[in-house]
C-alpha cells in the first residue's frame, strides 16, 4: 500500500443495512476501496483473496473467533494486528466495544490513520444503533395502540362503557399497578382469551 | 449490601456452574447480584474482560495464559481460581470419513492411536488420489479442542499443519459446516456433538478424555488486579460457583438443571440434549450407538474444580509446540502463575487434592519442569522430521 493510496479495507457484517451505512461514511471520508463481506462461510478465503489493509467486525458476529486466527503463524503473506493490542489507547477501545464494533490491522498501517477510521466506525455504529432503536420504539408504540385498542373494545362491551371510560379505567388501573398501560391492555387479551 | 458483578458466557454446558449458582441463589446467598451476559465470541470474553466491561468470565481455559503472556493481543494478567469444568470435548467425524477410518481397523472401539494411524493413511490415501486434504473445524487457536486434536493426529504421524486443515467455528457453526461438507470433522464442546448425531451428519470418534484423562476445559478467569483488589468478592464468587458445580452434578439435581440450561436464554438446546452430557451417557451415532463414561465431563467432583500450575505447564506446552509461542522458563512461570490453586484454597478452606499427572494416550510422560525435554521426546510421525522448536 502507498503512502497516499486509500487503505483497502474490508467491512464484515451480516447487517446489509449497517454494512451500507459505514461503507457510505467511509466512502464520503475519502475511503475509496471498500468491500463489504456478508458471506461467513468461506471468510477467512475470502479475507486472503482480497488482502485488506484494515479489517472492521461487528462484534455481535460469531465469525469474530475465525478472524482470531490470522494471528497465528500463517502462510499468508501479511498478518494482521488486533485493534486492541495497543493499550494505550483505552478511551478508544472503550468506544468501540460500547459501540459494538472491532477492528484489525493488516501490517504497516499507521496508527493515525487507522484511528480516523474507527472513529468514523464507531460513530456509524452508534448511528445505526440510534435508528434501530427509534424503529423498535415507533414499532413497538404501534403495538401498544393496536393493543389498547382492542382492549377498550372488550371493556366497552363486557362492562358497557364508552370509550372514554374505557380508557380511563385502563389507564388508572395501569397507574395503580406501576405497570404500562399497553401491558395492561395485553394481559385483558390473554384474559378474554383464556376465558372464551 | 450486595455486590453487582458482570460475568460473561458463551452458551455451552460447561458453563452450568455460573447459570446454575445465579439460577439456585448460590451468588445471592453469598451477597453477590450477578448478571449473566450471553456472548457470541471468545474474542468478545476476552476483551470484555481484559478491558473491565466484564468481572469475571467463562473461559477457554488456555485463553487466560494466552493473554497473561500478551500471546497476539493486549497483555492483561488473568487469574483462574475455579476451574468451571475438566474434559467435556469429543472428536465427531462425518459419516463418510468414519466409514473411511473404519475400513482402514477391524477394531470395534478403536484406541486413539488406532484412530490415528488409520486417519494417517486416510490422508496418505487422499493425498495420492489428488484429493484436497482434510478440513477440521476447533473452536479458538488458544483452546483445548485445537491441542486434543493436534495432539491425536501428530501421534498417529499426521502433521495438522501441512496435512489437514484446521480452521476455527464457532461453536453454533459446526454441525451446519460438517453438514454442508465444509468441514469433515471437528472438535468442540457439549452440546454440539450430540447436536451432529441427532441430525446424522456425525459420528462421535472420541470423548476428550480418551486424549487426555484429565484437561482442565473451562476456567473462572478474573484480571489479576482486579483478584488483588476485591478478594473478598472473588472467594465469595467462587464459594457460590463451587456450590453450584456440585449441585449440576448431583443426580437429583439434573433434571432441574436440565431445563434450565435448556432455556433460550443460556443454551437454547432441549433439555433432553443436555441430559446426556449431565448423564455422561451419549449418543455416538447416528444409529443410536450408546457410549457411557463417568468422565465425559467433570465439574466439582474428583476435585475437578482445583486450578492445578501441571495442566497450566501443559497448555503453556502445547502452545510452545505449535509455535504459538518461543519456551522460556519466564514464559512457564507466567502460565502457572494463572491458575490459582492458593485463591481456590482460600475461598473454599479446602485443599482441593493434589496436583495429578498429566495422562495421555500417547507420548512421553509430561514433566513440568522440563518442557524442552518433553517436547523432544515428541515425534510428530515416523518417518518424520522432529518439530523445529522455535526457542528464544
Amino acid at each position: 500500500m502507498g503512502a497516499e493510496s486509500s487503505p483497502k479495507i474490508a467491512i464484515v457484517d451480516e447487517s446489509p443495512i449497517r454494512a451500507a451505512i459505514l461503507e457510505e461514511g467511509l466512502r464520503e471520508a475519502g475511503y475509496t476501496d471498500v468491500v463489504r463481506i456478508d458471506e461467513m462461510q468461506s471468510l477467512l478465503s475470502r479475507i486472503y483473496a482480497l488482502d485488506p489493509d484494515v479489517i472492521v467486525i461487528d462484534l455481535e458476529n460469531p465469525s469474530r473467533d475465525i478472524l482470531e486466527q490470522m494471528f497465528q503463524v500463517s502462510r499468508a503473506v501479511r498478518r494482521p494486528i488486533a485493534m486492541f493490542v495497543d493499550q494505550s489507547d483505552a478511551a478508544s477501545i472503550q468506544a468501540s466495544v460500547d459501540a459494538g464494533v472491532s477492528a484489525y490491522i493488516v501490517d504497516g498501517l499507521k496508527k493515525e490513520r487507522l484511528k480516523s477510521i474507527l472513529d468514523l466506525c464507531i460513530s456509524r455504529f452508534n448511528a445505526f444503533a440510534k435508528l434501530q432503536d427509534e424503529l423498535d420504539r415507533t414499532k413497538s408504540a404501534l403495538e401498544d395502540r393496536k393493543v389498547i385498542e382492542r382492549a377498550k373494545g372488550i371493556l366497552m362491551r363486557l362492562k358497557g362503557l364508552t370509550e372514554d371510560e374505557a380508557y380511563v379505567l385502563l389507564r388508572s388501573t395501569a397507574m395503580r399497578e406501576k405497570k404500562k398501560i399497553g401491558e395492561i391492555a395485553q394481559s385483558i387479551l390473554t384474559a378474554s382469551e383464556l376465558l372464551k | 449490601m450486595t455486590t453487582p458483578l458482570q460475568i460473561g458466557f458463551i452458551p455451552l454446558i460447561d458453563a452450568a456452574g455460573l447459570i446454575v449458582a445465579v439460577e439456585k441463589g448460590f451468588t445471592e446467598a453469598e451477597g453477590l447480584d450477578v448478571t449473566l451476559v450471553r456472548e457470541v465470541s471468545w474474542s468478545n470474553v476476552r476483551d470484555k474482560l481484559n478491558i473491565g466491561l466484564f468481572d469475571a468470565a467463562h473461559l477457554l481455559a488456555p485463553v487466560p495464559i494466552a493473554s497473561s503472556l500478551g500471546l497476539g493481543h493486549i497483555k492483561v494478567p488473568i487469574v483462574a481460581p475455579l476451574n468451571l469444568s475438566l474434559n467435556g470435548n469429543a472428536i465427531t467425524v462425518s459419516p463418510a470419513l468414519h466409514a473411511a477410518i473404519r475400513t482402514e481397523i477391524d477394531d470395534d472401539r478403536p484406541d486413539p492411536m488406532a484412530t490415528a494411524q488409520a486417519l494417517s493413511r486416510v490422508v496418505a490415501t487422499r493425498r495420492r488420489n489428488g484429493g484436497e486434504p482434510l478440513t477440521f473445524g476447533m473452536t479458538f487457536p488458544f483452546s483445548t479442542h485445537n491441542y486434543q486434536l493436534r495432539f491425536w493426529m501428530a501421534a498417529g504421524g499426521i502433521d495438522p499443519d501441512e496435512d489437514v486443515r484446521l480452521v476455527v467455528l464457532p461453536p453454533p457453526f459446526m454441525v451446519d459446516s460438517i453438514a454442508s461438507g465444509q468441514i469433515d470433522g471437528f472438535c468442540v464442546g457439549a452440546p454440539w456433538n450430540s447436536i451432529g448425531v441427532d441430525r446424522g451428519v456425525g459420528q462421535i470418534l472420541h470423548f476428550g478424555s480418551d486424549i487426555m484423562q484429565r484437561a482442565a476445559e473451562k476456567v473462572l478467569a478474573t484480571r489479576q488486579l482486579w483478584a488483588e483488589k476485591n478478594p473478598q468478592t472473588l472467594a465469595a464468587l467462587v464459594r457460590a460457583v463451587f456450590r453450584a458445580a456440585e449441585f449440576v452434578e448431583a443426580a437429583e439435581n439434573r433434571d432441574e438443571v436440565a431445563r434450565m440450561l435448556s432455556r433460550n436464554e443460556y443454551i437454547g438446546v432441549d433439555a433432553a440434549v443436555v441430559m446426556r452430557t449431565l448423564e455422561g451417557r451419549l449418543k455416538i451415532a447416528p444409529d443410536g450407538a450408546i457410549r457411557e463414561s463417568g468422565r465425559y465431563m467433570l465439574l466439582a467432583k474428583e476435585d475437578a474444580s482445583t486450578p492445578d500450575p501441571v495442566q497450566a505447564a501443559w497448555l503453556y506446552a502445547q502452545m510452545v509446540r505449535w509455535r504459538q509461542t518461543p519456551v522460556s522458563a519466564e514464559g512457564l512461570k507466567t502460565a502457572q502463575g494463572v491458575f490459582r490453586s492458593d485463591l481456590y484454597r482460600a475461598a473454599l478452606g479446602r485443599d482441593g487434592g493434589p496436583s495429578q499427572a498429566i495422562s495421555t494416550f500417547a507420548g512421553p510422560a509430561f514433566d513440568p519442569g522440563n518442557i524442552e525435554a518433553y517436547l523432544a521426546g515428541l515425534r510428530l510421525g515416523p518417518g518424520k522430521p522432529e518439530i523445529p522448536l522455535t526457542t528464544k
